[in-house]
């Protein structure tokens, strides 16, 4: 079967979606993502849909689902690279992706990523 | 009203979903929709698409290009011999699912096209016609 690339950068992991993604190839990037989490003890995820032609309610929640296990997971997840149209047909569909950040681009993505990783260290210091 | 053109397509599991985006995405192309527009019109194909497999155990979509005395549009036919819908007023509103799912394929996609027309008989089928004109 067909599986999304899951690279690893540092702390980070990336997954770039280059596929008109199908459902299972949806619900197999949750499992390999959670996995690839707890495994390099990743502290963030980068998805970048900038190749996304849509996404319909099943890949946002998709997605939405991915975020709320990463956070669990102690993993922050950034949504990177969605194009205009597709954002504003995920609206009007009533999908507004809850609980997800996101940004313009990989670059940002990461410097949000960096920023609130951070953050964290700075609050553990100051204990 | 004229159909230039159509073509259908079977959609018997999940990974035909896929198919289905890809000709809608060809005829909205065609139909000169904008790429907001087109993008809109697939979504809503893909929501129902899914729809038809999950709720209506699969079934056959049909793409038709439309001429409006010159106005260009693309109407997508969902037709599925399932169960049927018993409260479609229910079943159109947004947060209500039967399935598991987020419950917005039908309210969500019926905002997303221009047209959308709903038949169901319980026990014989459902069929949903969604059109987008340029």
């Amino acid at each position: 079967m067909d599986r999304i690339p899951i690279l690893r950068m540092g702390r980070f992991l990336l997954v770039t979606i280059q596929v008109d993604m199908h459902d299972r190839l949806a619900l197999a990037l949750q499992d390999d993502l959670t996995s690839c989490i707890v495994r390099y003890g990743a502290k963030g995820v980068l998805i970048d849909i900038s190749s996304l032609e849509i996404v319909d309610s099943f890949m946002g929640r998709t997605i939405g689902n991915i975020a709320g296990m990463s956070r669990i997971l102690d993993a922050e997840t950034v949504v990177v690279g969605m194009r205009p149209a597709v954002a504003i047909t995920l609206v009007e569909l009533g999908l507004s992706l809850p609980g997800v950040r996101t940004a313009l681009t990989v670059e940002r993505g990461i410097g949000l990523l960096r920023g609130s990783l951070e953050g964290t260290i700075d609050g553990d210091n100051a204990q | 009203m004229a159909t230039t053109r159509s073509e259908s397509v079977s959609v018997a599991s999940n990974d035909a979903v896929v198919i289905v985006r890809q000709r809608v995405r060809e005829f909205a192309v065609d139909a000169r929709l904008s790429l907001v527009d087109q993008t809109k019109l697939v979504t809503a194909a893909s929501e129902l698409a899914r729809n038809m497999v999950v709720y209506g155990g699969g079934g056959t979509v049909l793409l038709e290009q439309l001429d409006m005395d010159g106005r260009p549009g693309v109407r997508v036919t969902f037709e599925d011999r399932g169960p049927g819908i018993a409260d479609i007023e229910q079943a159109m509103r947004d947060g209500y699912t039967s399935g598991g799912g987020l419950g917005l394929g039908l309210g969500g996609s019926k905002r997303l096209v221009h047209e959308f027309v709903l038949q169901s008989e319980l026990g014989k089928g459902t069929t949903i016609a969604i059109t987008r004109w340029k």
